[in-house]
């Protein structure tokens, strides 16, 4: 649906590589223009028209994410650079001064290397123990599961909403509710899943949330951290400048301002901000529950139409999410993906940045295709058909 | 060589690889694998003095890069250090789409279209990345 305004799509290209990220509507890209062009000032900084428009049309996108998200106070969304600056925002500038050695921090081997690494980092530094929440044999996560390895001990739940190689949906309201009877901490890592279904963090009742722009029709370098008002206030700043301090004199005289300015130091990506402003009006208009139902029975449309395949091997079965994750049959996924480039079909081969994974399902590398709402019944048999033919692409891939 | 003919020599050394998961026990190891893919391939290297008396492999790659490695290692086993680093040069010369020595690569001439196909040449030039590396590291 609503393939009309992205200009790419009038170009003959299937594009299936939307968990990597999405491709912009016209009205993000021209919003980004007009403020380069007509109103190209700093934010908070000047007294002159310009800057005011600046800042209001900047304000503004803090608004809609605020009520895209259903966050409770406009102090609770940090606009940062992406998911993977928050998310090392919210270890670095949180946990770290909070957590002491042997304190636990439970991830799944299913996470993004934006949510894996800096855990690691804290527990050499710091002593803290990461570990994992054993994956069901469809590769979930389960409440029961996760009940078997709540210690004393464990502080913070980390977790993707969607992860990004099995595209399951994770049962993030029943984990908050678990973990907040036990005193823990989540934070929802929410890259796959802000941009394809409703997130209401007051409903979830999620600490911490990070997500980015770019995989849902917003710009590149701009993401949010949302976090509880209580939290973040005790959220140190990674980065000091111009911007966030109200006063300073000397080492012992440095006075931040309130947030959210105090987390956003220096010049901020004003254009991509203001943009992605547009992008949340923009999926209102359509609905995030549409796109969702529509993703959904997309994917179901795919799947009913590989599981025939025998040379195909879906690793991903049953998720509910976009994501479709195979290989085929004694061809190197790389390979099929630059088979099927040749027909310009766009997908992702590799260990889709989860390279701890691969010891919970036994494959290191797979083909991805990442579903979006402007994707289409007719693209998916385009794809089908060029995977039917299992000695086409034995021919063609090299 | 024609493309069908290119194409015969890099499927035929793809689908049964010359010397792939073979033994290599006191056999000096390299690891060779492209940051911007998923191409990780180890080599295993006996030496006697300077020549290079075997190479075997492991590991995961593409098509390009499998059949790159098994054509290099049947190309470079009996070379010495400073021919193996001539045979090096000249493949990147062709990779590049510069002029090369045809008789000197012989089967590897199969890659020579590579060098109009950007995201493949790194697959061609993978394996030979790590024996020069290889190479440069017994030398010293």
């Amino acid at each position: 649906m609503n393939r009309e305004d992205f200009p790419l799509l009038k170009e003959e290209i299937i594009y299936f590589d939307n968990s990597a990220t999405s491709l912009k509507p016209k009205c993000v890209i021209d919003k980004m223009v007009d403020y380069y062009t007509n109103y190209p000032a700093n934010a908070h900084r000047g007294d002159y028209d310009l800057s005011y428009k600046v800042d209001q049309e900047y304000e503004e996108t803090r608004e809609l994410v605020k009520d895209f998200i259903h966050a409770r106070f406009l102090e609770e969304i940090i606009f940062t650079s992406g998911t993977t600056e928050s998310l090392n925002m919210i270890v670095t500038g949180f946990f770290e001064e909070l957590l002491e050695a042997n304190d636990e921090v439970l991830i799944t081997t299913s996470e993004h290397a934006s949510n894996v690494l800096p855990w690691f980092r804290l527990a050499n530094k710091k002593g803290i123990k990461v570990n994992y929440i054993p994956l069901d044999n469809n590769y979930y996560v389960t409440i029961d599961n996760l009940k078997k390895v709540i210690t004393p001990k464990t502080k913070v739940i980390s977790i993707a909403g969607i992860t990004n190689v099995i595209g399951d949906i994770r049962p993030i309201k029943e984990i908050c509710k678990l973990a907040h009877e036990n005193n823990i901490f989540v934070i929802l890592d929410g890259a796959q899943m802000v941009p394809h279904m409703k997130v209401d963090v007051e409903d979830l009742d999620v600490d911490f949330l990070a997500f980015s722009a770019h995989k849902m029709c917003g710009p590149t370098g701009v993401g949010v951290l949302y976090g509880k008002k209580e939290l973040l206030e005790h959220l140190e700043p990674p980065i000091l400048g111009g911007g966030m301090n109200e006063s300073f004199d000397s080492p012992s005289e440095i006075y931040l301002k309130e947030l959210p300015t105090r987390l956003e130091a220096g010049t901020r990506n004003i254009a991509g901000v203001i943009g992605f402003g547009e992008t949340i009006k923009y999926l209102n208009k359509i609905g995030m529950e549409r796109i969702h139902n529509y993703e959904t029975d997309l994917r179901k449309y795919l799947i009913d139409k590989l599981l025939p395949l025998k040379h195909i091997d879906i690793i991903n079965i049953e998720s509910d999410s976009g994501i479709i994750t195979f290989n085929v049959a004694n061809v190197f996924s790389q390979d099929v993906a630059y088979y099927l480039n040749k027909y310009n079909v766009c997908v992702r081969a590799g260990n889709h940045c989860a390279k701890i994974l691969k010891s919970s399902v036994g494959v290191n590398n797979t083909v991805r295709i990442s579903l979006y709402f402007y994707n289409t019944y007719e693209e998916i048999d385009n794809l089908v058909e060029l995977l039917s033919n299992y000695d086409k692409i034995v021919k063609e891939m090299i | 060589m024609t493309n069908e003919e290119s194409r015969d020599i890099i499927m035929n050394n793809y689908l049964e690889p010359y010397h792939r998961n073979m033994p290599h026990d006191g056999y000096e190891k390299t690891n060779t694998r492209n940051v911007s893919c998923i191409d990780n391939i180890n080599l295993y290297i006996k030496w006697k003095d300077d020549t290079i008396e075997d190479i075997t492999f492991d590991g995961e790659a593409c098509a390009i890069s499998i059949s790159s490695t098994s054509i290099m290692i049947k190309n470079l086993i009996g070379k010495t250090s400073k021919e193996a680093l001539e045979y090096i040069k000249e493949f990147y010369k062709m990779t590049d789409g510069e002029p090369f020595n045809k008789d000197l690569l012989k089967d590897a001439c199969c890659y020579e279209e590579i060098s109009k196909q950007k995201g493949r040449k790194v697959c061609a030039n993978l394996p030979l990345k790590g024996i020069e590396k290889a190479i440069l590291e017994h030398l010293k």
